[in-house]
């Protein structure tokens, strides 16, 4: 059995209502799912001892500005024992911004997390140290949100005196 | 802000001193310590900021703050074209310019269907891993001046120097390369160039030797560096190491070998691994894949094809600098090209290579127009600083120092 | 040797204060390397054996910025580091000069983005801007000639109307 099909099978069996959709696009299996289910699915995609996605790459958020759940919040996965990527996207909606966080499962998502609360302001329960990471901690907007401009908010950052 | 005028200045510490329950006379001495470190410190490899709890020299806890190098990449590249952004990705890891030119044009190449020819893919290789040389060199030579062996960096920058040469004619500028283009390379290696490069590498295994003399006999270095901040292999994939520094801890995963890219396949090399884990396995892992990546360079010489250097496709790949000059078609393509940029496909893509300090990936979101609607950038240097915390616990103040030298950070890339 | 074999016995030669000190300022500037990005590769190959800034007798890269009177600020400044360039400037005793290495150091260069500092003139007084997106350490060299010809046109006078700040205020924080 292919592995692709051994994941939609292991996932669909242990969560049946978490709204899974399956899609390919040039080559990467990119999988849907509510953002009620991130922490146990994540954690079973680690854990399983025939998936074992032990690599936790990249955690990060698109803006999708007027679309009605606003955000998607993206995590690549990988795993040493299948060389495979996996692509998991949840939404968030801007009224009701916040997801879990999968710090727990790896140690890794803590930064990644944290920069994505700092770039757009989309809250993770339970997340260790939620704090700001690349902006002051004064700083009061979200970078990469799309709303707001290339050259930021006259007066938002400060200079010392001459 | 209230201040204190000249007069009252004495009295008025003293008070404050006496005010400030954190401080009593008794425990002074035993009282645990917070040393701040950076952003503007020698061994931080640029602008890092620790903050360190000590208890006498013991670093009891350690905090560390990035961010001072933080210049928007993402936000720029939401507003450029995926043409005009090949530049600004020469200064993620700029001690490694041209792999990273090498990481962006591949995730923009899959996104957009490109197919390079094969001279290009070669090339490509070639630049990516004298990138990965010059990069270990500056690493090496930078951490041993770091625990205090001067002469081996002065040696090794000499060394790069070599590769900056080659670079310097190959594509016209010493460091900031932005050689690639999407679907090639913006031009074809001279025959000067390949004199250097053959130059070079037939020099590189006798001068690293000479390096490692200065090192690995020496005393000093060792003792300073053997069990110094040790880490698992379970810990290190947790915490999202790749590269030189997973490979140091026994587990022996590459890109390159993973998920070839290029023509990776068709050459033959070693990952060099490691099982202890420590700033000395991380240093030989270095050392070693200097050698490696010489022999990559040296095959691909040898199987590199004539040929194009760019694809043939109008609508996404810059046409040739002579044909705009002399050709209206090319000329309106040119046009077209970098005023409306060059569309791809709806969808999201993420691509990975094997960089000289990592994974160093590109997530792009398309939404059919000339500007990507999103880029993330996945450094490995952003995720190998957070786990300072766990490498320097318990240790001393001088282990931090070859600690934060031994996972070679770089903030440009940390920092984006 | 040369000029003890030109002086015989108690020899002496008569010149300006100004001139012998401004002659002894010159050559030994010490750089305080504020290296915060690309920038600061390229000051580190302009000290190593190839370009070798020692023969301008500023070799000695000093971290703490108490002994320096140059500073180099080589690499993208952003507001979160703005404080930190200025602290360090501050501490810096006088007299004292600075050169903007790079192009984004000079006007905030490629980077037209929220958090970069559009030039550093606008927290910090700056003797000489420095071309190149990075300067080669030559450029950086010919920088640092320029200084010493400004040092060397300095006058006693020119030091007399500095402001000084107050050391005795302590800040409240």
């Amino acid at each position: 059995m292919e592995l692709k099909e051994i994941i939609t099978k292991k996932l669909n069996e242990h969560f049946p209502d978490a709204g899974f959709e399956f899609s390919e696009y040039v080559g990467e299996f990119n999988i849907k799912l509510d953002k009620k289910f991130i922490h146990p699915v994540c954690k079973l995609l680690k854990e399983d001892s025939e998936l074992e996605f032990l690599l936790c790459e990249d955690i990060t958020a698109v803006d999708w500005a007027k679309r009605k759940n606003r955000f998607t919040v993206v995590y690549h996965l990988f795993t040493l024992k299948h060389n495979f990527r996996l692509v998991l996207k949840c939404d968030v909606d801007e009224s009701d911004c916040n997801i879990d966080t999968v710090s727990s499962v790896w140690k890794t998502s803590n930064w990644q997390e944290r920069e994505c609360y700092d770039m757009y302001g989309i809250k993770f329960n339970n997340h260790p140290d939620m704090r700001r990471i690349y902006m002051p901690e004064d700083f009061e907007y979200y970078p990469l949100r799309k709303e707001f401009p290339l050259m930021g908010i006259p007066g938002s950052l400060s200079l010392p005196k001459k | 802000m209230d201040r204190f005028t000249k007069d009252e200045t004495q009295p008025k510490i003293i008070q404050k001193l006496l005010e400030d329950s954190d401080i009593t006379i008794d425990d002074a001495l035993e009282h645990e310590m917070v040393l701040n470190m950076g952003p503007q410190h020698p061994a931080t490899h640029g602008v890092l900021r620790l903050l360190l709890k000590l208890d006498g020299e013991t670093v009891i806890g350690c905090v560390p703050e990035v961010g001072y190098l933080h210049r928007g990449y993402e936000k720029m590249a939401e507003n450029m074209s995926y043409h005009e952004f090949i530049p600004h990705t020469d200064r993620l890891d700029y001690i490694s310019p041209t792999a990273n030119n090498v990481a962006w044009v591949m995730a923009v190449e899959k996104l957009a269907g490109v197919e390079v020819p094969l001279r290009a893919q070669y090339i490509r290789m070639i630049i990516a891993e004298l990138a990965r040389i010059a990069s270990h060199l500056v690493a090496i030579g930078s951490f041993a001046m770091d625990v205090g062996a001067l002469t081996v960096f002065l040696w090794t920058f000499r060394e790069r120097e070599k590769i900056m040469d080659i670079w310097d004619i190959v594509c016209g500028a010493r460091f900031t390369n932005s050689y690639t283009r999407i679907g090639g390379v913006a031009n074809d290696i001279q025959p000067e160039a390949f004199v250097l490069i053959k130059k070079f590498l037939e020099g590189i295994d006798d001068n690293l030797t000479e390096c490692e003399k200065l090192l690995n006999t020496n005393r000093i270095f060792i003792e300073r560096l053997d069990g110094v901040g040790a880490i698992s292999k379970e810990e290190a994939l947790s915490y999202g190491y790749t590269g030189p520094n997973l490979r140091a801890t026994g587990v022996e995963f590459d890109l390159r070998k993973a998920t070839p890219y290029l023509q990776y396949d068709k050459v033959d090399f070693n990952i060099p691994v490691f099982t202890e884990g420590d700033c000395l396995a991380r240093y030989f892992v270095r050392t070693d894949e200097i050698r490696e990546s010489a022999k990559i360079v040296r095959q691909c010489l040898q199987l590199m094809p004539l040929g194009e250097i760019k694809a043939n496709l109008p609508k996404r790949v810059l046409p040739q600098k002579e044909e705009v000059y002399s050709k209206m078609e090319e000329l309106i393509l040119d046009f077209m090209l970098i005023n409306f940029g060059i569309n791809p496909p709806v969808g999201d893509v993420y691509h990975a290579i094997e960089g000289s300090k990592g994974e160093l990936g590109f997530y792009l979101v398309s939404d059919g127009k000339g500007n990507p609607w999103k880029c993330k950038i996945r450094s490995p240097s952003f995720i190998h600083i957070q786990s300072l915390p766990h490498l320097v616990k318990g240790r001393m103040i001088s282990d931090v120092v070859a600690i934060i030298g031994s996972i070679d950070p770089i903030m440009g890339e940390a920092d984006k | 040797m040369g000029l003890e074999a030109k002086l015989n016995g108690d020899g002496f030669f008569v010149t300006k204060l100004e001139a012998i000190i401004n002659w002894a300022r010159k050559n030994s500037v010490y750089p305080m390397p504020m290296g915060i990005s690309c920038c600061a590769i390229e000051m580190m190959a302009a000290a190593d054996p190839r370009y070798d800034i020692a023969r301008f007798g500023s070799e000695v890269m000093r971290f703490t910025p108490r002994q320096c009177d140059l500073m180099i600020v080589a690499g993208t400044v952003t507001y979160k580091m703005s404080h930190v360039v200025r602290k360090i400037y501050d501490q810096m005793p006088d007299p004292k000069w600075v050169i903007a290495m790079g192009a984004c150091t000079s006007t905030g260069g490629m980077y037209r983005s929220y958090s970069v500092v559009q030039g550093i003139d606008q927290f910090l007084p700056v003797d000489v801007y420095v071309a190149g997106c990075p300067p080669r350490p030559d450029n950086l060299l010919n920088a640092l000639i320029h200084i010493q010809n400004k040092i060397g046109n300095t006058r006693a006078k020119d030091f007399q109307n500095a402001k000084r700040i107050d050391l005795n205020v302590i800040q409240n924080n």
